[in-house]
């Protein structure tokens, strides 16, 4: 085959200049290179499997001896691998395990038993065997939650704490779990949290947050009060990337109980493609060195992990099998007893069909948290990179889950709910600010927050006062008490009431269990007491259909209760009108043998409807047909069929009265036929069964093409407005006039109407 | 489990903050009165220990160990604690140095498996070169 490069102009195809201008064509894809890491499973230089136990410690793993570990082989032998169940788990052939995972008669107790005493290299030769959809049933079995959520990414280009706080509250009212924000500028980070902090908490109680920063200041902000869980404690599947990532395995478990000595919830972070990005692959695949992350996560005592490739998830997808890859690394971590974030957070694709694929694999099984951020804001306003998925995508999403039946974790929204929730959480913020002494956020801010899309629409603040002003914040002593106390004083007791609640949740620290989250209702008002989920009171029981999670009752409810959702009950109401006076039912038609065109129309026909789909008033529709036989000379009589609704059978009945044996089917919706007797009633001369784009001027041409068929003379073709999308946009009219007309069915034969009605 | 855990739920009446304030008297009204203080705010190393039995009855015996070394910790002051994290990282300590932390940790604050924790940290670093150098 000849390269493109070397083609003649005259050679080049125009549909792959077509094809070259698509979105997925924006995509760099590129083949295997596992030596530079670049290849997402099975690398040639993944080690086998392999586990040997002396006296109780592990002295070989992976085809290593204990003298030639590193640092994470160490940590996992020593803190990962449930030595008690190793030796059986290893002994198991992987394939069984693979058929375990996806048989609905092994409990997940059963699969994660076993998993826990796998080493990476084995958990990656288990996946080996699976396909898509058998991790998907996989994932919808080992998810740790019974109940699947969602996370939110809340931040803004300008940082502003009234903006930050709608939109928080925005997304706490459309049901997200957890809010997650981070900085621009860093030393923003306790005003983002303190914005998010009590968005959220007037959208509803009991919703979690967290603000990315730099270790040492996440753990500042929780000892705060400020966050009540941290995600970015990142891991990778090598010493060298681990390293460079400015820690070790000791040193991220003792962060993780420092967070925990504080009540506060600890998610990890990991995800494919980290290593190679960071040049520390050592030649193994990225799914090998992700099951080391997990279990270095396991072994800290991480209660979760946020993976899913996350913000590298451009590079597994630009290689063979990325996708699948991203899914088996969720899969691993439910497998082994971890929470899951599942990804679906950074922009991973241009074209909206391969984000939405990719989607489905962690949306139709469910998973603990389906987005490890989704962007509840604009694009350019989400300082994570970008949200694959955005405020922009709301109302996709929720489509998507009432399509389906399946709970993505987001409710439905009201624009009247959303502004009012939006105006709470703005004025909220800014009694905090004026109660602290921070700098004032004035009304004309607020006003701005309430109805704003991104920051484009706020005003700017002075960035050097609040910058001082989060400097001395921090400093202080000033934390969660300080703000619910001071929304207490301006009056927002329910607010400062939900920022209290979440500081007794953390005297409890039920929110530590695998999975947590609050549930409780939308709202500030009534949010309490709030209701811990988690793997504890809510273990995921999934053992095929009829078990496990299912999006039912009120929940299935509130989910598909669209904003966008009407009534059907009135669609019909604009087609019926008075019934036009100038048309008369005479009696019983006869046959006849005149040089005639029979123009039979539906039984609904100028009674119980009397417009067509397209709004034309079936008087006009009739005059204009008869204009256009009277137009070849020939004249027309009218009948209504009874027996039947269906525009064959009309014009079928219609044919066998015509004198010239020609006639004119018409629903009363419009759509219409030219028939012709002694065919078959399925077949005809001419169809038009565009009714939406049929205008007056089609009706008298369909009038004149029947005369002309009458007379033996060839018909001109009728221009018909091509309309791909009229059947979409009006199929639940087009089924309920249909049913309207079917209504009107009578056992009785054709009857001959008269039309009061002249040429012109 | 279900008589257990939440145990905001189950041990409504035994359950204290870290300043010993039972965490039904956290109240809007006590906050009012000026009563509160970022102590009743705090878990304490009995609701530590407690949900880290929890975890490790439900088949999670690493979370339970982290909630373990959680309990001791809650002993050590915010401003120690990011001292020692940070004495953790790569290259931060010698060795002598770390040993010393973990000393601390089991002398000062009783923190034994903390203090295990950091002892086995510091012969890993040691092994593979993650240690400061000594000056």
């Amino acid at each position: 085959m000849k390269r493109e490069s070397e083609m003649s102009a005259e050679n080049k195809s125009r549909r792959f200049a077509v094809l070259a201008e698509r979105d997925i064509n924006k995509e760099t894809f590129v083949e295997p290179w596992p030596e530079a890491g670049l290849i997402v499973a099975d690398s040639p230089y993944d080690p086998r499997p392999s586990l040997r136990i002396e006296a109780g410690r592990v002295v070989e793993m992976d085809g290593k001896a204990r003298a030639d570990f590193d640092s994470l082989d160490l940590f996992i032998a020593d803190h990962a691998l449930d030595l008690s169940v190793a030796a059986e788990a290893m002994a198991t052939p992987s394939l069984q395990i693979a058929h375990m995972l996806t048989d609905i008669n092994v409990p997940q107790t059963a699969v994660r038993r076993l998993a826990c005493g796998c080493t990476p290299a084995k958990l990656v030769e288990i996946i080996r065997h699976m396909n898509v959809l058998e991790m998907m049933i996989g994932l919808a079995k080992m998810r740790v939650r019974r109940t699947p959520a969602n996370q939110a990414h809340v931040t803004n280009w300008k940082e502003h704490p009234a903006l930050l706080a709608a939109d928080a509250a925005e997304a706490a009212l459309r049901g997200f779990a957890e809010v997650e924000t981070t900085v621009r500028v860093a030393r923003n980070a306790p005003f983002n949290a303190l914005a998010v902090l009590v968005g959220t908490q007037t959208g509803r109680g009991g919703v979690l947050t967290q603000c990315a920063v730099e270790e040492s200041l996440g753990l500042r902000l929780a000892m705060k009060g400020l966050t009540t869980y941290a995600e970015t404690l990142s891991v990778y599947g090598t010493e060298r990337a681990f390293v460079d990532g400015d820690d070790t395995p000791w040193s991220k478990a003792f962060l993780a109980a420092a967070y925990a000595s504080r009540g506060v919830k600890v998610r990890f972070t990991s995800g494919t493609g980290s290593e190679a990005l960071m040049g520390h692959a050592e030649r193994c695949s990225m799914l090998y060195l992700e099951a080391r992350c997990l279990l270095v996560t396991k072994g800290a005592g991480s209660q979760g992990v946020q993976n899913g490739s996350i913000s590298c998830i451009a590079l597994p997808e630009s290689l063979p099998g990325g996708v699948r890859a991203v899914l088996a690394e969720n899969l691993l971590a439910s497998m082994i007893g971890l929470e899951c974030a599942s990804g679906n957070d950074a922009l991973a694709s241009h074209s909206t069909m391969r984000k939405s694929a990719k989607l489905m694999l962690q949306f139709i099984p469910g998973t603990d948290f389906i987005c490890s951020g989704y962007s509840a804001v604009p694009k350019r306003d989400n300082l994570f990179g970008g949200g694959n998925f955005d405020a922009e995508d709301f109302d996709d999403w929720n489509v998507l889950q009432r399509d389906m039946q399946v709970d993505g974790g987001v409710l439905p929204a009201t624009e009247e709910a959303v502004l009012a929730v939006r105006e709470r959480a703005a004025r909220a913020i800014q009694a905090v600010y004026a109660g602290l002494g921070l700098p004032p956020i004035t009304d004309a801010e607020v006003a701005a927050a309430i109805t704003a899309h991104s920051s484009d629409d706020m005003p700017d603040r002075d960035a050097v006062a609040d910058l001082a002003a989060a400097d001395r914040f921090l400093a202080s002593d000033a934390g969660m008490l300080t703000v619910a106390e001071a929304l207490r004083r301006a009056g927002f007791v329910d607010i400062a009431a939900n920022i209290l609640e979440m500081g007794r949740q953390r005297v409890a620290g039920d929110y530590l269990q695998p999975a947590a989250i609050f549930t409780s209702p939308a709202g500030a008002e009534g949010s309490r007491p709030l209701r811990v989920l988690s793997a504890i009171n809510d273990p995921n029981d999934y053992a095929g259909p009829g078990t496990g999670y299912r999006l039912e009752g009120t929940r299935w409810e509130a989910l598909q209760a669209i904003r966008q959702a009407q009534s059907p009950r009135h669609f019909v109401a604009p087609h019926v009108g008075p019934s036009s006076p100038r048309l008369v039912e005479l009696g019983l038609a006869r046959p006849s043998t005149r040089a005639e065109i029979i123009v039979a129309v539906g039984p609904a026909f100028n009674t119980a409807l009397t417009r067509t789909i397209a709004g034309l008033e079936h008087e006009a529709v009739l005059a204009a047909i008869l204009s256009g036989v009277a137009d070849e000379g020939l004249t027309a009589r009218i009948v209504k069929v009874y027996r039947s609704s269906d525009l064959a059978a009309i014009g079928y009945a219609g044919a066998e009265l015509s004198g010239s044996g020609i006639a004119i089917g018409l629903q009363s919706r419009g759509t219409a036929v030219i028939h012709k007797r002694g065919l078959a009633r399925l077949n005809n001369l001419e169809l038009f069964p565009q009714s939406p784009s049929l205008t007056l001027e089609t009706y008298r041409a369909i009038g004149r093409n029947a005369a002309r068929y009458a007379k033996g003379v060839p018909p001109a073709p009728v221009g018909v407005k091509i309309d791909n999308w009229a059947r979409l946009r009006l199929i639940v009219k087009t089924a309920l006039l249909h049913r309207r007309e079917t209504d009107e069915i009578a056992d009785k034969p054709p009857q001959e109407l008269w039309f009061d009605w002249e040429p012109d | 489990m279900d008589d257990i855990y939440p145990l905001m739920e189950h041990a409504a009446d035994t359950l204290c903050a870290a300043s010993g304030r039972p965490a039904a008297a956290i109240t809007l009204e006590r906050l009012a009165a000026g009563e509160l203080t970022d102590a009743d705010l705090r878990i304490a190393a009995d609701a530590l220990r407690a949900q880290a039995a929890i975890a490790l009855a439900a088949g999670y015996p690493q979370l339970a160990a982290n909630l373990r070394r959680a309990a001791e910790l809650t002993a050590v002051p915010n401003a120690e604690l990011l001292r020692m994290y940070e004495t953790l990282r790569p290259g931060r300590a010698t060795h002598a140095e770390m040993l010393a932390l973990a000393a601390r940790l089991e002398e000062t604050y009783g923190a034994i498996e903390t203090g295990a924790f950091v002892r086995e940290a510091a012969a890993v670093y040691l092994s593979r070169g993650l240690t400061a150098p000594t000056p």
